[in-house]
């Protein structure tokens, strides 16, 4: 019996429950091909906090307090919560707002273009064509030595302060005070009833955090070391998902799902940007070590360097909407292509100049 | 005897450290210091995939991890 059930066979399981509930989560009410999308989420709760004034984006996302908090109980069930941080705090938080710039030019993280390809959204194509060339680059870094140094232990009180903020979040999702801001129209008014959102976020923090899922670590390991055991997650996200999307009749007449390029779900087909944008994102990710989802978790388990990272994306995801920076379904946002520009030059500054021991 | 230490590193320094060491030492026993059980889980299966028999002590400060080639 015991060697039926191997790592590889729990990332396989819980990719593929997660893929399933990712497809759900919009038949329950959240947007269309974006049953769960990471950035999309933090982007939501930046807003609803009025760090942006996009209307149609605002809402205190509960999945993204429910990755944290069943991280950080996991983390606490298997005596892996460990308080730590020191390694590039402030790089991080750069990284960190340039990978939400690059994915909001696309208009999702590398959990949405799977699950936007596996809703007939073919734009995700090259959207993972992006990412997979961002991850090859930051390879290249990593086989020159690029690193951010050590981390060294905290006290424990630190690493629990981003479960404690995100308990906060949650009592203000729960108790709606006036100043926080929440979408009448647009997909910031989609989402699924609370507590559902809650548990599915809950459900997908604890499997992420016991198979150390990531949504880009998969694509890299392949290319680095030929290493499957992360990306039979991420192919089992994706089965999951499109076997769903067939099963509850999203691809019928009627459906919300289309195969093709155009007027797909909050989306654009600027192919250049999209491929760019994800490039970037693909990058910033491999140099941070983890997509967002697996920060989000990191950050559950003590890591206060991934939760000055979930800063960054915070901040990105205002700057990208303040700024004109995000794309929107009419296609790419005024400064978009610029500072995906900027954010690649930023990027290779810190690969090339952070390698060996820091003096 | 070659030793990485790569306490303190978050993946995926740790399997990037432990590659050279073997791309670099080939036939050779490697001794790696991780901090976290990731890094440890990672380590192992770099190790494993290789060829490696892995033997793990657990430390007050993480995991050292003793990894001989085949054979030996």
């Amino acid at each position: 019996m015991r060697q039926l059930w191997t790592p590889k066979t729990g990332i396989i399981l819980g990719g593929l429950a997660f893929g399933v509930l990712a497809a759900l989560m919009t038949n329950w009410g959240n947007p269309a091909n974006m049953g769960i999308c990471v950035a999309c989420f933090y982007r939501d709760i930046a807003g609803a906090l009025g760090l942006h004034h996009a209307a149609v984006v605002q809402y205190l996302r509960p999945e993204i307090m429910g990755f944290l908090l069943g991280a950080f109980i996991s983390a606490y069930a298997f005596g892996e919560f460990r308080s730590r941080g020191g390694s590039s705090p402030f790089v991080r938080f750069l990284l960190g707002v340039f990978f939400m710039v690059g994915a909001l030019v696309f208009l999702g993280c590398p959990v949405r273009a799977l699950l936007r390809l596996a809703g007939g959204d073919l734009n995700g194509i090259t959207a993972l064509a992006g990412v997979v060339a961002g991850a090859a680059i930051g390879i290249f870094f990593l086989r020159r030595g690029f690193n951010l140094g050590r981390s060294t232990k905290l006290h424990t009180a630190a690493g629990w302060l981003m479960p404690v903020i995100m308990i906060g979040l949650l009592l203000l999702a729960i108790f709606q005070p006036g100043f926080i801001f929440e979408s009448e129209k647009g997909p910031g008014a989609m989402h699924a009833a609370l507590w559902i959102s809650l548990l599915v976020g809950f459900f997908v923090g604890f499997i992420a955090q016991r198979t150390r899922m990531c949504f880009v670590g998969g694509w890299r390991d392949i290319i680095m070391v030929r290493d499957f055991y992360l990306f039979s997650g991420i192919a089992a996200f994706f089965i999951g998902a499109i076997i769903t999307n067939y099963a509850v009749g999203n691809f019928a007449a009627d459906g919300l799902y289309h195969w093709g390029f155009v007027d797909q779900p909050i989306a654009m087909d600027n192919h250049l940007w999209n491929f760019f944008g994800m490039l970037l994102a693909g990058l910033t990710a491999t140099l941070l070590g983890g997509c967002p989802l697996r920060q989000t978790i990191l950050s559950g388990e003590g890591d206060t360097d991934a939760s000055v990272t979930i800063l960054g994306l915070l901040v990105g995801a205002a700057f990208a909407h303040n700024f004109f920076l995000a794309s929107s379904p009419k296609g790419v946002g005024e400064w978009g292509p610029v500072s995906v520009i900027i954010g690649i030059v930023f990027a290779l500054c810190v690969g090339f100049l952070m390698r060996g021991k820091a003096k | 005897m070659i030793e990485v230490d790569v306490r303190g590193f978050s993946c995926p320094i740790p399997v990037v450290r432990t590659k050279k060491a073997f791309d670099e030492n080939p036939n050779e026993s490697v001794t790696v210091l991780v901090e976290s059980m990731v890094s440890k889980e990672n380590v192992s299966r770099l190790a494993q995939s290789r060829g490696y028999s892995v033997k793990v002590e657990e430390r007050p400060d993480g995991y050292k991890l003793q990894l001989n080639p085949a054979g030996r």
